[in-house]
């Protein structure tokens, strides 16, 4: 995980759930590239394509609620998304986003000031998030996920974990 | 200051004597749910080069989503579970003819008050219908559990909600969810665990309870509980392997609750959700009249036994309307077997309805899709955007009453009027 994240933001309402994110018909799918191509595309035709053109997405409350599909996750890596800020997160999403090593960011307070295409600078040895000449604080997160999220998810820290016994 | 079931669980799972909201413990599950999801912990396996299992036992494997296979890709996915499952020897594995995963290990007696399980399925939470800590993770997760035999949880804060009176004729606890979450939101309860507890709690079936503690997770629950009881004994006798002992866990009286929240069942009507979020909640009275193209009485939300029984006892005698396709998918093989035996399925037959195997069917996008336009009434637990099919086909939730009696109209119907 680099230590900065830079880039334009897309942003979203409440309650954006997994089913919209991957509908569950490409389940079938693990590969980020192949489940990318029909992320969020119930918003509509080109939805996924147009989502390419953005590194951050910035959401409101409870991103991710309802199914426990990891694909939400692996889906919007496959987009070319680089963090994911929002005002909270549904918990299986939470879990499956470090796991899949997404970098994701609670931070209420910077939802109402930020529009789609502004551009936005995570620094995360600071836990700041840079928005034009505006700054806000998000909480650090435990060291024990911080790791698994450092070494890319926790498929990469199991075979490191393995390779220590 | 006492504990909660959430903090009681978590704490003996990861060997404390005690824990509070907020920290973060190494606990270890009793059992790790994986369903048609298998396939792909199979291969985080592979991947991760793990080729040993903490404890097989704690294993169980059910097929349910998409099954029997539909396309050539689902039997090769399938085929992996299954090899997965005999060659580590998982004793606790159920094929295709099995049913809804939830729904079937809670049958087979794999479920016990004051367990910990997790599982690749979100609406793991309706194990606390029987006082286990039941939660969803993803299938990365599980396979590391496999390998490791653990995970790490936060502890949550634990919200109290207090049930008095009786639910009326025709209203049920799939009501009572559906008023929860309209007023409290999807996030209404995020990160947090629910206890149900009052008087009217233990008048409430198990199959009731599973409603309660699966739609709980449309509020945002990690996991939810009715405190084991009589009824609880009563489901578990002659269920539970014989040798499992379990230690029933309750609330100390002097538990510390983030919120305490009363709610009068006597005082609830049918209530309905509306395309597209669940929190999207409508009494009866302001939805009624609206088309329905079909009617869906499945998923692990209301496909029990007792639910088919309250729309047969509707149906009996009378017809659905022309204009409707009633689908049944009951929750599991046994299910399908007690409706069989006891005359609701040639009921629900002779009355238009029509019958698909066992498992998750419409509700995973299997048999039962929607058309552009159509409308589905459904007793399933999400009405997400796409999630029958079509993205501009809109589903609607209601209770198996609420089902039967607008399947019989054409229209979304207060189900009152037949009791
Ligand atoms: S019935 Fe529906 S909600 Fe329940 S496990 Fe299956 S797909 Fe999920």
């Amino acid at each position: 995980m680099e230590s900065t994240i830079q880039g334009r933001v897309y942003k979203f309402g409440d309650n954006v759930n997994s089913d919209i994110i991957i509908p569950g018909r490409y389940l079938i799918y693990i590969d980020r590239e192949r489940l990318a191509q029909h992320a969020f595309e119930v918003l509509g035709e080109g939805f996924p394509a147009k989502l390419r053109e953005f590194q951050i997405l910035v959401a409101g409350r409870n991103f991710g609620c309802g199914s426990a599909r990891e694909q939400a996750a692996t889906a919007i890596q496959g987009l070319g998304i680089q963090a994911v800020v929002a005002c909270s997160f549904a918990r299986t999403f939470y879990r499956n986003a470090i796991n899949d090593g997404l970098p994701i960011f609670e931070c209420p307070e910077l939802y109402p000031d930020v529009e789609e295409g502004d551009s936005l600078r995570i620094d995360l040895a600071a836990s700041k998030i840079h928005l034009a000449d505006k700054q806000y604080a998000f909480p650090q997160l435990p060291d024990s996920v911080k790791k698994i999220l450092e070494l890319g998810g926790l498929a990469n820290y199991l075979k490191t974990q393995l390779a220590g016994t | 200051m006492g504990f909660t079931i959430a903090e009681k669980i978590l704490a003996a799972k990861s060997g404390r004597t005690s824990v509070r909201p907020g920290e973060i413990v190494d606990a270890y599950p009793d059992l790790v749910m994986s369903h048609t999801a298998t396939w792909r912990s199979v291969s985080v396996m592979q991947k991760v080069g793990a080729t040993k299992l903490y404890d097989p036992d704690r294993l169980a494997v059910v097929l349910d989503h998409i099954a029997p296979a539909k396309t050539e890709k689902n039997a090769t996915d399938q085929q992996v579970s299954r090899n997965f499952a005999r060659s580590n020897g998982i004793n606790k594995f159920y094929d295709v003819d099995a049913g809804i995963a939830h729904l079937v290990l809670m049958e087979a007696g794999h479920v016990a008050p004051g367990d910990l399980i997790v599982g690749t399925d979100s609406h793991c939470t309706i194990y606390g219908s029987l006082g286990a800590l039941g939660t969803g993770i993803g299938y990365t997760e599980v396979a590391s559990v496999w390998i490791t035999g653990k995970l790490w949880m936060k502890v949550p804060d634990t919200f109290k909600i207090i049930l008095n009176g009786k639910l009326p004729p025709g209203v049920y606890s799939k009501d009572l969810m559906l008023h929860l979450i309209g007023s409290l939101g999807a996030d209404g309860c995020g990160y947090k665990a629910v206890e149900f507890h009052g008087d009217a709690t233990s008048g409430l079936s198990i199959s009731e309870r599973m409603t309660m503690t699966n739609l709980a997770m449309e509020m945002g629950v990690k996991c939810a509980f009715v405190p084991p009881d009589a009824k609880t004994e009563e489901y578990l006798y002659g269920r539970m392997e014989a040798s499992k002992c379990y230690q029933p866990v309750s609330a100390d009286a002097d538990a510390v609750y983030e919120k305490e929240l009363p709610v009068n069942l006597g005082a609830l009507g049918p209530m309905v959700a509306c395309p597209h979020e669940v929190e999207n909640t409508k009494p009866i009275q302001e939805v009624q009249g609206t088309r329905i193209d079909q009617a869906f009485l499945g998923s692990c939300a209301n496909a029990k036994y007792e639910d088919l029984e309250v729309a047969a006892r509707i149906l009996k005698g009378r017809r659905v309307h022309p204009n409707v396709r009633l689908i049944i998918t009951p929750g599991s093989k046994q299910i399908l077997l007690e409706a069989s035996n006891t005359g609701v399925f040639q009921t629900l037959l002779e009355a238009g309805g029509m019958f698909t195997n066992p498992g998750c069917g419409a509700c995973a996008g299997d048999g039962g899709i929607m058309a552009d336009g159509e409308v589905c009434l459904s007793t399933a637990n999400r009405n997400f955007i796409g999630r029958m099919g079509s993205s501009k086909a809109e589903i609607y939730l209601s209770s198996p009453a609420t089902l039967a009696a607008s399947a019989i109209k054409g229209v979304i119907s207060d189900p009152r009027e037949f009791f």
